[in-house]
């Protein structure tokens, strides 16, 4: 298409607008954030850090943060490492029923988080065990599975097998052919596998609303809870914080992850 | 059998335990628990038999929920396919240096927390939101309209959650169409329109469906839109369940309505493998 023809230029302009739809709440949180007034939400009267100083402040505030990164942390290691020997069983082996069960492991994406949420419980009620930080953990790890499973398929897809056969035709035993060879090879989607099952499990809400005690709240739940009043500029302030992690974390990575590779090279 | 049979099982030990453990067994327990009784005392009893159920299609209030839900799946599907269609488009065919970085962006919002991203609908169409504000501004309005908590703002809530993963479902569809067929339709005398009425339209639907299928079903387990941005009339079938189970402690009840809505997303999506192939999907999570 000519890109001066008018039917080019409407659709760009759809394109902007629809960019504006997906922005528009995103971005005015982050300006809100800023917003002095205790009461009411527009006109913003200046600019003021009050609620960013006021969240520092709050404890239980601070915890959640504590227990989301620690719970992100965890699901994304345990996620990762087992979704990446299930990548390794997938691609490199041949077994019956192989793809039943690929479309097994891959389900809990298709499965609604509230069902999950009441199945684990269910079970857990039966086991007749409280809830706890390991239920949030298992949980999580099951919901971000499937991602970890799909990144890290698709990238192994790619490595050719004779790298691998190569390494152990020279002497490589099967743990140093994947550490010396495959791993490397692997590493970026090992990568984007474990943030986005980071993101996931710190931004996971409504299995999480399930699983969680007033103990171990999570961010997300924290200002769930906090909704239950009406919207304050101090959960703006919050969203805003999150926001800037969330998006910061990955652009970080891929940062970190082009300045690793070059100093290898 | 080969020896080193048994390494694939190795690998795949501690992931298929998991899900067999952590979503096998529990969802057997919910079709389990759907059966049993609730005495009044608040304990459940096992039994055998369909009161739950019963009790779902009653009268004409379960069944409500569970209608509006399948009817505003629809609606965020349509609206999405609308919405979502032209953005792909775009991406697959400007030549701009930035479209990498457009593409990135619109997936953005992936990373922003779902709960930020519904409860900001608040800050825009709140009663001194920025819709309003404006409008009082410039003298349209003389007092604010309210405009939150019904079926249209869950729907914008549910839009801005899922209309990514329908442009990102076109767009590897568009992206896997061989480009000398648009060349060759083009020397055949097609104009642009009909090049794409022939040729791109046809060969992006497998990307289009896919999509759908995944907005359908992620939408009609939806929680968190209707309970933040909509009333009490609002409720889709994920709020009931969370109000039976953690509100009113109704397990029993709570485990027959998720048995239903599994059941609704099951025909669904077995359906659509039937005729369509369920693999396009997963394709949409393995292009970057």
């Amino acid at each position: 298409m000519k890109r001066s023809s008018p039917g080019w230029t409407l659709i760009r302009i759809y394109t902007f607008l629809v960019y504006v739809f997906m922005f528009a709440p995103i971005i005015v949180v982050i300006v809100l954030a800023f917003n002095p007034k205790q009461f009411g939400i527009f006109p913003m009267e200046g600019v003021s850090f009050r609620w960013f100083v006021k969240l520092a402040q709050n404890e239980s505030i601070i915890d959640a943060f504590q227990n989301s990164l620690i719970l992100g942390s965890l699901t994304a290691v345990i996620s990762t490492g087992i979704g990446i020997l299930a990548a390794m069983a997938f691609i490199r082996f041949e077994f019956p029923g192989k793809n039943t069960l690929n479309t097994v492991l891959l389900s809990p994406i298709m499965i609604p988080e509230v069902v999950l949420g009441v199945a684990l419980l269910l079970f857990l009620r039966w086991l007749q065990q409280p809830k706890s930080f390991a239920l949030l953990l298992i949980g999580h790890v099951v919901l971000t599975l499937p991602y970890v499973l799909l990144i890290v398929q698709a990238r192994l897809v790619g490595i050719k097998k004779e790298y691998e056969e190569a390494a152990k035709s020279l002497g490589a035993n099967a743990f140093q052919t994947f550490r010396d060879v495959t791993f490397p090879l692997l590493l970026p989607a090992i990568l984007a596998g474990a943030l986005f099952s980071f993101t996931i499990s710190f931004d996971d809400i409504t299995a999480t609303l399930f699983w969680a005690t007033a103990q171990n709240q999570t961010v997300p739940v924290k200002i769930f809870s906090m909704l239950r009043n009406s919207i304050s500029p101090e959960i703006n302030a919050l969203g805003a914080v999150m926001i800037v992690l969330t998006i910061a974390t990955p652009l970080l990575a891929g940062y970190l992850s082009r300045k690793f590779s070059k100093v290898k090279d | 059998m080969k020896s080193g049979n048994w390494k694939p099982w190795a690998l795949l030990a501690p992931s298929l335990s998991a899900v067999f453990f952590l979503l096998v067994i529990p969802v057997c327990f919910i079709v389990v628990y759907s059966f049993w009784l609730r005495a009044p005392s608040g304990a459940d009893i096992p039994a055998f038999q369909f009161g739950n159920y019963a009790k779902f299609f009653e009268d004409f209030f379960y069944p409500k929920i569970l209608i509006r839900t399948i009817r505003i799946s629809f609606e965020t599907v349509i609206v999405c396919v609308i919405m979502g269609y032209i953005p792909a488009y775009y991406f697959y065919r400007s030549q701009s240096r930035y479209k990498k970085a457009f593409l990135l962006l619109i997936m953005l919002p992936f990373w922003v927390s779902f709960i930020i991203r519904t409860m900001s609908w608040i800050n825009i169409m709140g009663d001194t939101g920025l819709i309003n504000h404006f409008l009082l501004k410039i003298g349209l309005i003389q007092s604010p309209i309210s405009m939150l908590y019904n079926e249209f703002t869950v729907l914008m809530g549910l839009i801005m959650y899922l209309l990514p993963f329908m442009v990102l479902n076109i767009y590897v569809s568009l992206e896997g169409i061989d480009k000398s067929l648009l060349e060759a339709a083009r020397c055949m005398g097609c104009t642009e329109w009909q090049a794409f009425r022939e040729v791109t339209l046809p060969l992006s639907l497998p990307g289009v469906s896919a999509g759908c299928l995944l907005v359908f079903v992620l939408t009609a387990g939806t929680y968190l839109p209707p309970m933040i941005l909509g009333g009490p009339s609002n409720d889709m079938i994920a709020n009931l369940i969370f109000k039976r189970v953690i509100g009113t402690l109704d397990w029993p009840f709570g485990s027959a309505i998720s048995v239903i809505l599994l059941s609704l997303l099951f025909v669904i999506v077995w359906t659509y493998n039937r005729y369509l192939g369920i693999n396009q999907i997963f394709k949409s999570f393995q292009g970057n």
